[in-house]
């Protein structure tokens, strides 16, 4: 069995492949780097795949807390790691879009499936999840009722600042001003669409775009990228997990090289 | 001591520019000007029986810059201010700062209020630098600067002690030509961080010696045998490598720089002086007028893109790493010009945004990790 762990920002991921090249197991647990979750999400993979620590031959880490999780036997990016696990789960995607909770990439792959050019957000929260939280907070939802909520606008309007901070004075006027709180949300998916989009034309894009990452379950985003981009858009199967699928994969090979 | 030890002892003061500084004024007993970025005519100052000392910003948190530069402004010019601010510049016996781009513009200026107890001299270069009203422009500064240098350090600059000091500096700027060859031979000796330091510690060390020191070190590199480095070989431009954390990363990586288009390398010493020319201002002059591809000096064909693609394929490397300043515009006008450039002729390129303040560095650790990941 082979194990790929990827320890993000905000969530850990774990997937486990069996010696057929199978996916096994998949669990998710949304506490990130510098928290112990990393402990309970591989407890349950394990469980999930119904095997024990000793059955794991080969591990990779990935996401930034890859290089803080000693039990694995190498470290790959999470930019790596999401191209092989895209490939493994869908193999004929040309542009990856990875949104996490604190960074944003694009990849362009190749014929083959393999990085052949990324961009990643630069230090700042302007396009990640960490906006998508901001947003919700001041707009009084939860996370997972920001998109319905967006989905129920019906007039456009736009959020201007991309800067996580201004944005949310920016969505603090537009409710002060009698802006409806649907039309709000759809707009600040569509200010994080545009920031996505503006990313994508810097790499390179050409379809078949697909979406992996935490944010990728927002379908109001994924609408509002792909009018964007003028292309449809696909979320990967275990959007979350792309990245740790793709560890456990590249553990399989490279244990069996 | 063997050249190894030359290596990491340079380091060291490389690393360290404030003890550093302070022990080239004991070893020498000359009195210290400090010089901005970049292309400042420090022969000048060293015929003055001074040490020109490089003043490239560092790390520490901006406190009182924040009266004269806003946040939008470089990291250097900002740290540079902040350090004039504190006083701890006011152990030199002047400054002199060129006006490359609106910062330095401005910072000239703002200097004489921040640091009131030492001298500002500017030095201005002319946009149009080859033709002969713009050579006369250059000597004409170079001369002010002279006669500036001469009131604040109370001393007399001869023509002599001028020539002699440029002699030095052309034996510096020949010995580091042939350095970065042979460090480009050896990055499994010479990696990024320490080919980083090397040169940094020139900027504040007495050019004689430090050169002597840098021979041994080219000398000790010569005598090695073939190198088995395996990693990913790039060409870095920007303003500078730094921070030093960014470069620690890289050999994590197995990267070495084999070239640069670098203000803090290359672009010090790439072009010699004309041998067929007697007057040393007119050499200074010239030295200036026939650069090609410096981001700061005015060129309207901007041969930097097609010099980067020659040095890729001359040295064997795989890519090209910006070192990308943030703010520092003049060389953010330029990426977009060789970016196309580089991906016309199918060279990778990683663009990392660099800031001497900068406290962590997962996001360039990503970068660079993924960046020689894909070019497996």
């Amino acid at each position: 069995m082979f194990l790929g762990i990827d320890i993000g920002s905000s969530s850990s991921k774990v997937a486990i492949v069996d010696e057929n090249k199978e996916l096994k197991a998949v669990s998710i647990v949304n506490l990130g780097t510098g928290t112990n979750a990393y402990q309970q999400v591989v407890a349950d993979a394990l469980q999930q795949a119904g095997i024990t620590e000793a059955d794991i031959k080969y591990t990779i880490a990935t996401g930034y807390g890859r290089m803080g999780y000693k039990d694995a036997d190498k470290q790959i990016t999470e930019i790596t790691c999401h191209a092989k696990g895209v490939n493994f789960l869908m193999g004929d995607a040309k542009t990856i879009v990875d949104i996490g909770g604190q960074d944003a990439k694009v990849i362009k792959l190749n014929e083959n499936g393999q990085v052949e050019n990324f961009v990643m957000n630069e230090k700042c929260a302007a396009g990640t999840g960490r906006f998508m939280e901001v947003m919700a907070r001041v707009l009084g939802c939860s996370l997972d009722d920001l998109s319905p909520m967006a989905d129920k606008s019906t007039k456009a309007l736009s959020i201007n600042n991309v800067c996580t901070v201004f944005a949310e004075s920016e969505v603090i006027s537009r409710l002060a001003a009698g802006d409806k709180v649907e039309d709000v949300a759809r707009g600040a998916h569509v200010a994080i669409a545009k920031r996505v989009a503006g990313m994508c034309n810097r790499v390179g894009y050409s379809p078949k775009v697909v979406m992996t990452g935490g944010v990728a379950l927002n379908a109001n985003l994924v609408d509002a990228l792909a009018i964007e981009l003028d292309t449809p858009i696909e979320v990967v199967p275990h959007c979350q997990g792309a990245g740790a699928i793709g560890a456990a994969v590249f553990a399989y090979e490279i244990y069996n090289k | 001591m063997g050249y190894r030890e030359t290596i990491e002892k340079l380091c060291e003061a490389g690393l360290h520019p404030g003890k550093t500084i302070m022990a080239t004024k004991k070893e020498t007993g000359k009195e210290l000007v400090g010089v901005f970025p970049i292309h400042t005519p420090d022969e000048i100052i060293y015929a003055a029986g001074c040490v020109p000392v490089g003043m490239w910003g560092g790390k520490t948190e901006i406190q009182l810059a924040d009266k004269y530069l806003q946040s939008f402004c470089c990291s250097i010019m900002r740290t540079n201010v902040e350090y004039a601010m504190r006083g701890s510049y006011d152990m030199l016996k002047a400054v002199v700062i060129p006006t490359f781009c609106d910062t330095l513009k401005c910072i000239v200026e703002n200097m004489k209020l921040a640091m009131p107890k030492v001298p500002t001299i500017a030095m201005a270069y002319p946009q149009h630098r080859k033709l002969k009203a713009g050579m006369e422009y250059t000597i004409s500064e170079l001369q002010r600067v002279r006669r500036e240098l001469e009131k604040a350090l109370k001393t007399i600059i001869t023509e002599d002690s001028i020539e002699e000091a440029f002699a030095v500096y052309e034996d510096y700027r020949a010995t580091m030509r042939e350095f970065v060859e042979e460090a480009a031979k050896h990055p499994e000796i010479i990696t990024a961080k320490k080919r980083h330091l090397l040169i940094k510690a020139g900027e504040y060390m007495d050019k004689a010696i430090y050169t002597k020191e840098m021979k041994e070190i080219v000398e000790g590199l010569k005598a090695e045998g073939e190198s088995a480095f395996k990693g990913t070989k790039v060409i870095v431009t920007g303003l500078l490598s730094e921070p030093v954390e960014a470069l620690e990363v890289f050999d994590e990586n197995n990267v070495a720089i084999v070239g640069d288009d670098l203000s803090m390398g290359s672009r010090k010493w790439r072009t010699p002086a004309r041998e067929d020319v007697d007057d040393v201002f007119m050499k200074m002059a010239y030295r200036i007028a026939d650069q090609e591809g410096d981001t700061f000096l005015y060129e309207p064909d901007k041969r930097k893109g097609q010099m980067m693609i020659d040095m890729v394929k001359e040295k064997g490397a795989d890519a090209v790493v910006v070192m990308m300043m943030k703010f520092c515009d003049p060389e953010e006008y330029d990426y977009p010009i060789y970016k196309a450039e580089l991906a016309e002729a199918g060279i990778p390129e990683l663009y990392l945004e660099i800031d001497q303040q900068l406290a962590t560095f997962e996001q360039i650790r990503t970068r660079v990790q993924s960046f020689t990941e894909m070019l497996l």
